[in-house]
């Protein structure tokens, strides 16, 4: 066990976190995995539910053919191996939420298997079917010693892949932003809403730390209950600091479940009654083995789309993105498809000037909300950030003209006009004056500024701004007052 | 008239009633009146009400059929024989037994069966045992001891049962009728209360070939709810054929003789019977299934472990027994299964689960598996050499009540010439061959795999030649002796 490593107390190690992932997804089909009942959510308990997802006496499940389509679908997109043939099993377990008593998953032979996601090689990704979801009332809201416990079977049977990667992550922050990415390719594809905070995108972690430098794996721990990306990434960083800190005491890392709290940030086991299943799979009978013909993959194929790391290749290609923009652009796709709408509405459109003020844009709405839905139109944003690359606004101007865009929408040509907010210039003779006006309004800053110190220029600069609202370019007023000194 | 009417086989009446000759409805009252005063147990439900008319031209004429307990109907008791099930009324209909109503033979009754047709004298169920039309003292065989003692004692035209390793033809011998378990595939298995998937099949049990070929015409074919289900490659025809010329029928030693425990009487019916098949133009030549000895072994791993699962939904939580558990879950289960299920499905349960647990699993269920492919290739290899197994359906006749129900080795001994054909998945009929101590003796035919029409045509010409009688069972079916 990597865990006897730690017998030896050495406070001066530092340790290195090996991680990997286990996402279960909810895929967006009409009906559920084994049986022709409608998915919803919000809908009241138990309207969605059928002999066969109630696990009624002589029920047969029978495997739903877009659910495979969407399992194909992701693992194409994620690189794996299709197989020909894969199996389904039965995984025996007792418990309320699974009214057959076993679940219907893929054990030795699953639909996908290898791949890789940007740098996180993918271990494998099978079909199976959701539990139903239990309610507990009373005080411990967990169902060892409820009162009553209910159980709503509609979200029984959902179909799910379960995607599980190879432990290649090696920080909380890295396994944050791999979960975006995951889930912008899903989203990209269209199988599954991935939604953590209702449930459709769920993931659990393996942790395990070594030694800086050591290859060899180090014991691991699996965390579960992690449903935003902000908790996934405090959960991990508090297991990788517990599981060194007990090394470093010479203490080994125990393998166990830990349920993530994040209201305190604990980490607490789950009973081991809990977990000590042993869950005797078997090829399920009732089921012959799932064949993934040639033509069914080639569907699938057909309908991918550009997923998000190409897409973010090919803006740092051929627009010529820094690579970090791109991804950034690329792997929220709503934005992606923002900023190419603005660039296909502009004849001679700067890729560049355009994903910088989208960033501006994203932080002028709300936390995560896509811009299509906002009062800014592709075009209306591509036109403004024309008319700061032509000069014909200056950059201060834009921002405000950007945030009554997106307050309420419009032209941006007809609120510059209806402001006032068209660039002074040199030319009609207005931004000069101003300019000598600043000069006489602040001598001592003038003649520092002629001996050379360029950071009185700041109060000069902050002068034209005022007196023209924002209208003049700030590098025209820099070469104005330079002009005037004789500088 | 009466008895005029009980003298008719199931196509015979059907025929009558198309031709005008005979009223449905009387037909039905006749079977119901007899099923309801049933002196066997033989019954879990009777109708009360006349059944709705058939429609016009149903192939089947409203010829009404006994159903054994485990196929789910929409609002009438299915129990599958437990004790967990008791009063449990499913939502929704089997889907060969809805596919007979559409064919015009409507639901008669609900027959009794060993629990979760785990059994092979219907001593294991939990609404009692059913008794033997020939002999009250004796079983009928199991798991479908009911539905074989209901058509054996004239209580019933016909009836559906279910085999899994024998479950079919094991009682269809005990009570002297016919009873053929399908290719695995044949019929749907949608609404059958699940024992082991990969063997449990719907079949037919009647008084002769040509009722059973009538009656499985209008239960196969692919269901789209059922995914291990398939078309067969001809439609059932009645049988028609007088001889058995040039057919060549296999004897596999290791299932004969009384080196396999047959029972001499037994064997000599067994034996007398294929002289006549002889007479009728067959060849009879000694064949091997090198790996049968080990089929019981094979199937006691298999079946119990895919039941361990089948039979983890009956917890409590959503429909029949739920045993309170003092707000604790796991008490509640324990206690609902402990007094729910009886003390063969608890012994089978635990040899399932116990064969898949972690570190057990390759050993016995692989093996298992492994032996069950080679007992297919058996099959595969002897039946390039004969058109047909023969075999006695089973080692003895009826034994008596208790006489084996303390010793579940002895009794599952009893499936030792079924359960090779059920793990590869072949058709195989037993027919009555003869008396011995003036019981039945029951002989079984096994094809390959869809042979269904040609297996019928070859049990209906022995069946001919033989002139088996078993009227005298009918009074068995009468008031109590
Ligand atoms: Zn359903």
């Amino acid at each position: 066990m990597g865990g006897g490593r730690g017998a030896s107390v050495n406070a001066e190690v530092q340790y290195e976190p090996v991680i990997g992932l286990e996402i279960h997804v909810q895929l967006k089909t009409r009906t559920k995995m084994f049986c022709g009942c409608e998915l919803s959510f919000g809908d009241p308990p138990n309207t969605h539910t059928c002999p066969r997802c109630l696990g009624l006496a002589g029920t047969l499940p029978v495997v739903n053919a877009q659910a495979v389509h969407y399992g194909i679908m992701i693992g194409l997109a994620l690189g794996s191996q299709i197989a020909p043939r894969s199996q389904f099993h039965r995984k025996n377990y007792f418990y309320p939420d699974l009214p057959k008593g076993y679940q219907i998953s893929q054990y030795d032979v699953p639909l996908c298997s290898g791949g890789q996601l940007g740098e996180v090689r993918i271990h494998r990704v099978h079909l199976e079917e959701d539990a139903a979801k239990l309610v507990h009332l009373g005080a411990s809201g967990r169902i060892h010693g409820a009162q009553r416990s209910a159980v709503d079977f509609n979200r029984g049977g959902t179909p799910l892949a379960e995607i599980v990667t190879e432990p290649d992550l090696r920080s909380a922050e890295a396994a944050r932003e791999w979960l975006s990415l995951l889930r912008t390719t899903l989203r990209a594809i269209g199988v599954s809403d991935v939604n953590m905070e209702e449930g459709s995108l769920r993931c659990d972690a393996n942790v395990s730390v070594r030694p800086v430098g050591s290859s060899e794996l180090g014991t691991k721990t699996e965390l579960k209950n992690m449903n935003s990306f902000r908790f996934l990434a405090q959960g991990i960083r508090a297991e990788v600091e517990r599981q060194s800190e007990l090394l470093r005491a010479g203490q080994p890392v125990l393998q166990e479940t830990l349920h993530f709290d994040p209201s305190s940030g604990r980490l607490t086991p789950l009973r081991s009654k809990e977990e000590a299943h042993d869950y005797r799979y078997f090829p399920e009978p009732d089921l012959v083995p799932l064949e993934a013909t040639p033509e069914m993959i080639e569907a699938a194929r057909a309908q991918l789309p550009e997923l998000p790391s190409a897409r973010a290749q090919r803006f740092a290609g051929a627009l010529g993105l820094p690579a970090e923009r791109a991804r950034d652009l690329a792997f929220r796709s709503e934005l992606a498809d923002f900023f190419e709408a603005a660039l296909a509405a502009t004849p001679n459109g700067e890729p560049v000037a355009l994903a910088n003020w989208m960033q501006t844009l994203v932080e002028r709405l709300e936390d995560g909300a896509d811009p299509a839905g906002s009062l800014v139109s592709p075009a209306a944003f591509a036109q403004l950030v024309a008319m700061v690359s032509e000069k014909a606004i200056s950059r201060e101007a834009g921002r405000e003209v950007l945030d009554m865009l997106v307050a309420q929408g419009g032209d941006p040509a007809a609120i510059v006009e209806r402001e006032g907010l068209g660039a002074i210039s040199a030319d009609d003779g207005g931004l000069g004056d101003v300019v000598a006006a600043a000069l006489a309004s602040d001598p001592d800053a003038a003649e520092q500024v002629r001996a050379g110190n360029m950071k009185a220029m700041g109060p000069l600069v902050g002068y034209v701004m005022r007196e023209t609202k924002g209208r003049a370019d700030g590098a025209e007023i820099n070469r104005l007052i330079r002009q005037q000194l004789g500088i | 008239m009466s008895q005029h009417l009980l003298e008719l086989s199931a196509a015979q009446a059907v025929a009558a009633i198309r031709a005008g000759e005979l009223d449905a409805a009387e037909l039905f009252e006749l079977y119901r009146s007899r099923a309801a005063a049933d002196p066997l147990n033989a019954f879990t439900w009777v109708a009360e009400d006349a059944a709705v008319a058939a429609p016009a031209g149903a192939p089947l004429a409203g010829v009404p059929a006994a159903v054994k307990d485990l196929f789910c109907t929409e609002g009438v008791p299915s129990q599958s024989g437990s004790r967990i099930l008791e009063g449990y009324r499913p939502p929704y209909t089997a889907t060969v037994v809805a596919k007979l109503a559409k064919a015009g033979a409507p639901l008669l009754a609900k027959t009794n069966q060993d629990e979760f047709a785990m059994g092979s004298s219907n001593e294991n169920s939990a609404y009692g045992p059913v008794l033997n039309p020939w002999d009250r003292a004796r079983v009928p065989g199991g798991s479908s001891g009911g539905s074989a003692a209901a058509v054996a004692a004239g209580l019933a035209p016909w009836a559906l049962g279910t085999d899994t390793g024998g479950s079919i033809r094991q009682p269809a011998a005990f009570c002297g009728i016919v009873g053929l378990k399908p290719t695995y595939g044949a019929c749907s298995r949608y609404g059958m209360i699940a024992f082991a998937s990969s063997l449990d099949q719907a079949g037919p049990l009647t008084r002769d070939v040509t009722d059973a070929a009538l009656l499985l015409r209008h239960m196969v074919g692919r269901d789209q709810n059922d995914s291990t289900s398939l078309e067969l490659p001809e439609e059932i025809r009645l049988p028609s054929r007088g001889d058995l010329k040039g057919v060549r029928l296999g004897v596999p030693q290791e299932l004969t003789g009384t080196a396999g425990g047959i029972d001499p009487g037994v064997l000599a019916s067994f034996e007398a019977a294929l002289a006549q098949a002889q007479a009728l133009g067959a060849s009879v030549e000694p064949c091997t299934l090198p790996h049968a000895p080990h089929a019981l072994s094979a199937y006691y791993i298999i079946a119990p472990a895919e039941a361990s699962a089948n039979l983890a939904r009956f917890d409590g939580v959503r429909y029949g027994l739920r045993v309170a558990g003092d707000s604790d879950l796991d008490t509640m289960y324990s206690r609902t299964r402990a007094q729910g299920f009886g003390a063969e499905v608890k012994r089978r349960i635990m040899l399932g689960t116990y064969a898949l647990s972690s570190g057990y699993y390759d050993a016995y269920y692989g093996t298992a598996q492994r032996v069950r492919t080679r007992i297919s290739q058996d099959f595969q290899s002897a039946f390039a050499e004969v058109d047909f197994i023969v075999t006695p359906t089973a080692p003895t006749t009826a034994f008596e009540l208790g006489a084996k129900s303390h010793d579940p080795l002895a009794m599952y001994l009893n499936d030792v010439c079924t359960v090779p054909m059920s793990l590869a998945g072949i058709p195989a009929i037993s027919i009555p061959c003869g008396l011995s101590d003036g019981l039945p003796v029951g002989l079984q035919l096994a094809g390959p795999a869809f042979s269904e029409n040609a297996l019928l045509d070859a049990a209906y010409a022995l069946e001919q030649a033989l002139a088996f009688d078993g009227r005298s069972a009918w009074a068995g079916g009468g008031a109590p002796a």
